[in-house]
């Protein structure tokens, strides 16, 4: 017999869990922050080292938090726009439990000091397999649940999920090639050059596929239904989906600019970077003139100030990223604060806000009600999250056009002006400003994670949504 | 043919393919598929649940 309900368990399970791991992974991210000003703030114990607690934050915040994050809305949506129930249940719960055992595994293997190295792909190899067989399940699922779709057309949400889908296994698969020597140790299967390419291919394509292409897919869905209005350009989605896909996989180069790799491959991933400008910018614009015509929204629905401040920070840092890539720009940039600037405000205006947005539009929708149990409660949680994430970026920019000034300044005779010593004693009061924006944002997690509470407290389990019988289109 | 001609076709095919993309989301002929794609994510009933 043909499902006449839509599967809500698998949605909610990584729902949840996403608001439990971005906790998580931005406590550990505050502690680091903190370590950064007061070394000694864990007592030297070796597995809260910052070596240990970084890879740690990072694996948490991406793949535990973003990574149950698409789960969850992935699912929905492909459900929900192609109006069939997932092939299979206990597929879906094996994804599940699949990658919930993944996280703790790498939450244990990497403060024990174990790794390979790579940077967002550090688990072992044992945990690598384990991660592969998860996603192809997941991608059985979702392309699966497509084949059976009883509408016509495949809505454009799904082909960013779908593309994300492919090329996270194509880029895993490939990164994480290596011989191991042990249960618990490995080498790259790749050399010197070679490997630092590999590795950077993987790591800009992560961000650009995991943490944008995927992203997009939320907006692509959210954005219009919270707005209560079709995406501005469907059209536009098309050409922004191709033009992503065609340019993104080049521009990993732009990790490497001033090393041993040719100079030819430099320039050409510099080239590839500026190009992305255009596509990033035309799915920035298709989201925010979504709204045109109800801009009045904005002043009163707090979802929808997530979503469309997500957009913004999104234009911002696709804006910054190209800008950072330039050689000359990078000679400055590169190996400073200003990256780690750059990167939260992709991963927390960005990734995190249009996460956030989606899950506060989700989960009264999982537990049977209109809206969240306090919508005032969002709107605090808005405009923590907002200043939090504009202390942490400023305070980063400002730490990294300093230190990148100090290390190259040099006297008349050639010598430095600065030791490295006097940078990082110039990089405290930033550091302190970064801690108060990253803990104001976990803060507004925690006020998330109360206002869920109540919602589930107050609501009831859906397990019977129904799937509409007549096809319109 | 050596690496560096064949990198060159597959450059330039996959340029023609992006402006055949081009052309083909914006053909004329093209829109209303495009517009009933766009209406996907509003085509439910108004009782998604069954209420208790």
């Amino acid at each position: 017999m043909e499902a006449t309900t839509y599967n809500y368990k698998v949605v909610r399970q990584f729902a949840i869990m996403t608001v439990v791991w971005g906790i998580v992974g931005m406590l550990v991210g505050v502690i680091i922050a903190a370590q950064l000003i007061w070394p000694d703030i864990t007592y030297g114990i070796e597995w809260l080292s910052y070596g240990r607690l970084r890879p740690l934050h990072t694996n948490a915040v991406i793949f535990a938090f973003g990574g149950c994050a698409l789960f969850a809305t992935s699912l929905y949506v492909v459900q929900r726009t192609c109006q069939a129930r997932l092939i299979s249940d206990g597929l879906a719960s094996f994804v599940f439990w699949g990658w919930q055992l993944i996280i703790v595994l790498a939450a244990v293997t990497l403060v024990l000091g174990i790794t390979s190295g790579k940077e967002y792909a550090e688990l072992e190899w044992p945990i690598d397999i384990l991660i592969a067989v998860v996603w192809v399940a997941y991608a059985v699922l979702f392309f699966g649940t497509i084949v059976k779709r009883k509408t016509k057309y495949i809505y454009v949400a799904n082909w960013f999920y779908g593309a994300f889908i492919i090329t996270v296994a194509l880029l895993h698969i490939v990164n994480s090639m290596a011989f191991p020597v042990s249960w618990l140790k490995s080498y790259s299967m790749y050399a010197g050059v070679q490997d630092a390419m590999v590795q950077w291919w993987y790591g800009h394509n992560a961000v650009g596929f995991f943490l944008t292409t995927a992203f997009l897919g939320m907006m692509y869905y959210f954005v219009p239904k919270q707005a209560g209005r079709p995406i501005y350009s469907y059209r536009l989605s098309i050409v922004h989906f191709w033009a992503l896909n065609f340019i993104y996989m080049w521009a990993g180069p732009h990790h490497l600019l001033y090393t041993a790799l040719p100079d030819w491959t430099q320039s050409l991933g510099m080239l590839f970077s500026l190009m992305l400008i255009a596509p990033s910018w035309g799915g920035m614009i298709n989201g925010i003139m979504t709204l045109s015509g109800a801009w009045h929204k904005l002043r009163t629905d707090p979802i929808l100030k997530f979503l469309i401040t997500a957009l913004s920070f999104y234009g911002m840092s696709t804006f910054e990223g190209p800008m950072m890539s330039v050689k000359t720009v990078n000679a400055l940039s590169h190996y400073t604060e200003w990256t780690i600037g750059h990167v939260h405000s992709g991963a927390l205006g960005w990734v995190a806000m249009i996460s956030i947005g989606s899950l506060y539009y989700l989960i009264p929708r999982l537990f049977g009600r209109e809206e969240m149990w306090s919508v005032r409660l969002i709107n605090v949680h808005f405009w923590w999250s907002t200043i939090g994430v504009v202390l942490y970026i400023a305070s980063m920019w400002i730490a990294g056009v300093a230190q990148g000034l100090m290390w190259r300044a040099t006297n008349e005779d050639g010598t430095l002006t600065y030791s490295f010593a006097q940078s990082v004693n110039a990089m405290y009061p930033f550091y302190t400003i970064r801690l108060i924006g990253g803990a104001m944002f976990f803060a507004g997690m925690l006020l998330m994670a109360y206002n869920v509470w109540k919602t589930v407290a107050a609501g009831r389990v859906v397990n019977d949504a129904r799937i509409p019988e007549t096809v319109h289109a | 043919m050596d690496a560096g001609v064949i990198g060159s076709i597959v450059t330039v095919v996959l340029f023609v393919l992006f402006i055949g993309i081009v052309w083909w989301a914006y053909h004329r002929g093209n829109r209303k598929r495009f517009e009933e794609a766009a209406q996907l994510p509003f085509q439910e009933e108004d009782h998604e649940t069954r209420r208790p």
